[in-house]
């Protein structure tokens, strides 16, 4: 009798534990499945530009990539004033954004009070949120007047009359173009800069900075001979990912560049970069060449900022690794 | 004593340039905020939340066509996003360990969430806009979803690691199968930081403009058809901002105040949930 039981008992235990490794399979492949949505993402984005700019690629050749004109009514086009404008507006940016966002990192892990440390920190990673559409709206119609009234001419006047500088600093000054870009750019990327490097501050053992304290070192000799020699790599990517975001911001720059397909060599001159013509042109493109072109454009700036993202990533993931040390 | 003096001098500037750095900083974002407050508060009214957008020329109108899509459009890319990002990030990390596949997915979805959004646009266009005739409100919400995907995906994986292999240990050395562990043991465990998680990715899209301009477009009426162009509110700050009326622009300010209020609001609330989490 009790045997019978006992077997019956194995084998509803039996037949349980197969439900159990059939579920687990299932739940396996179905979170598998999910993954691959993320990855088909990617891959989808690649395939369809590609696919997309096709015709312009056939048409043009590579050399779409350096023929400097964009005209819709010719249907010539090439990519070389936009990847100007998105390379200067962003280098300039992060030319203004990496002392400040140092500083800021600085002074957030070294020097500031221990009670006003949180809601700063707090406050730089919540402005990271901002939308840039608010960087944008801000840039046109605060930052641009005052700009051209205050900033443009006193530039002018200083260095008008220096031979390379005053080039970079001719034409009309209107405000919105290549230099009023990069700075409402560069506002934008310090939150982002400033709190990856406060992260990548924090990682330095204590123990390595009380020992050079312990020697007499101050604290800028602390910050400039051990945190940056400890964290460059953290910093560098941190830096990269700061590019990232710049090369590929669309409404911070849409609003001030100006949207001019030319090159001029000035600051103060409109330009255009490649996300800035993709937010005007695109939704009234016409079929054929021009919406083949901008497709091509994206896929561009999709390539460009890949590279970029990828070396971040590559250098904050071996910046934070050395923690164990 | 030459040398501490000058050691000093160096040091006193390094501090002093930092502090000026942070000042220029919060000055510069201070400045924003309160340009946006100032001028948005006079937008606001019991017009700009009840009436639609105004036509070319009209005075007075409102966003409540584009409030409402913009809700819609934000309700359904949650909808979408909250469980692929959460199964995907448990399989990153309950399967993950060791294969290829997860690193090479794990690039991707760092690469994702920092990917340029307008690029998202255009790849949402050429799936959805093209093959199914025309702008609507769920393409739209299938370009936000590819960039909340990867922010939720993260949250969720970091947050899974955080839980203590001993707790995963101790269900299955009850008999608890794999699946049960990972829904009912540690994603509970971790609920607080996975909500947070799914909030920072609706704050994240929240604002996105870009990716819109050629999903969802924009629709003057009101409407909450989903598979026709749609009002919502990053578009109609664009195009009201370039405009030329004066009670255009002032919307735009309205509405950018708005978005940024949204924004602010979710990140703090997901700030105060995950604190919550850590004194338990």
């Amino acid at each position: 009798m009790s045997e019978m039981a006992d077997t019956g008992q194995i084998d509803v235990h039996a037949a349980k534990i197969n439900v159990f490794k059939m579920q687990d399979m299932i739940f396996h492949k179905v979170t598998l499945l999910f993954a691959l949505i993320v990855l088909a993402g990617l891959v989808g984005i690649l395939i369809s530009l590609a696919i997309e700019a096709g015709p312009t690629l056939k048409n043009f050749g590579l050399a779409f990539l350096w023929r400097n004109v964009w005209s819709v009514p010719d249907d010539q086009y090439g990519a070389l004033i936009a990847i100007y404008g998105t390379l200067v507006t962003s280098i300039l940016a992060l030319l203004i954004a990496i002392p400040v966002s140092f500083g800021i990192a600085l002074f957030l892990t070294e020097t500031c009070p221990t009670w006003l440390r949180r809601p700063l920190g707090t406050a730089i990673e919540l402005l990271a949120g901002v939308p840039s559409i608010i960087y944008g709206i801000w840039g046109l119609f605060i930052f641009a007047p005052l700009f051209a009234e205050y900033v443009q001419p006193y530039l002018q006047k200083s260095f008008g009359d220096v031979p390379v500088l005053g080039h970079l600093f001719s034409g009309p000054p209107i405000g919105v173009g290549i230099l009023a870009a990069s700075i409402v750019l560069s506002l934008m990327v310090i939150p982002f800069v400033a709190s990856v490097m406060r992260d990548v501050f924090e990682t330095v053992p204590p123990v390595l900075k009380e020992s050079a304290y312990g020697v007499g070192c101050t604290t800028w000799e602390v910050v400039w001979n051990i945190v940056l020699p400890y964290t460059r790599v953290g910093v560098v990517g941190g830096i990269m990912l700061g590019l990232g975001r710049a090369l590929g911001e669309t409404m911070a720059v849409t609003f001030v560049i100006g949207n001019a397909n030319r090159i001029t060599g000035s600051l103060f001159s409109p330009g255009n970069s490649i996300a800035s013509v993709l937010a005007n042109e695109f939704g009234e493109a016409d079929p054929g060449l021009h919406i083949s072109s901008l497709f091509a454009l994206g896929l561009v700036l999709f390539l460009i900022t890949f590279i970029v993202l990828a070396i971040s990533r590559w250098l904050i993931h071996r910046g934070t690794r050395k923690q164990g040390i | 004593m030459q040398l501490y003096t000058r050691r000093r001098i160096i040091n006193r500037l390094g501090i002093g340039l930092s502090m000026l750095a942070m000042a220029f900083g919060l000055a510069a974002l201070m400045w924003i905020l309160w340009t946006l407050f100032s001028k948005g508060f006079a937008a606001f009214g019991w017009d700009f939340f009840v009436h639609d957008t105004p036509a070319p020329g009209t005075a007075g109108g409102g966003l409540r066509n584009a409030i409402v899509g913009s809700m819609m459009i934000l309700g359904v890319t949650t909808l979408v996003s909250t469980p692929i990002g959460i199964l995907a990030g448990i399989y990153l990390a309950e399967y993950g360990d060791t294969s290829k596949f997860a690193a090479t997915t794990r690039f991707v979805t760092d690469i994702m969430l920092s990917a340029p959004s307008i690029v998202i646009g255009l790849f949402v266009y050429a799936l959805m806009v093209t093959t199914f005739g025309g702008f609507s409100g769920w393409a739209g919400s299938v370009a936000l979803s590819l960039i909340a995907i990867p922010v939720v995906v993260r949250t969720t994986e970091n947050m899974l690691r955080l839980v203590p292999s001993t707790l995963r240990e101790a269900a299955f050395a009850v008999g608890a199968p794999r699946w049960k562990v990972s829904l009912s043991v540690t994603l509970r465990a971790v609920k607080a930081g996975v909500v947070t998680g799914v909030l920072l990715a609706i704050a994240r899209v929240t604002g996105e403009t870009a990716p819109l301009l050629f999903t969802a477009l924009n629709n003057q009426f009101f409407s909450t058809n989903m598979s026709q162009p749609m009002g919502n509110l990053p578009v109609v700050i664009f195009q009201f901002a370039m405009s030329p009326y004066d009670n255009w622009v002032q919307l735009a300010w309205g509405g950018a105040l708005l978005i940024a209020l949204l924004v602010l609001g979710i990140n703090v609330g997901a700030r105060i949930l995950f604190r919550q989490k850590d004194k338990i």
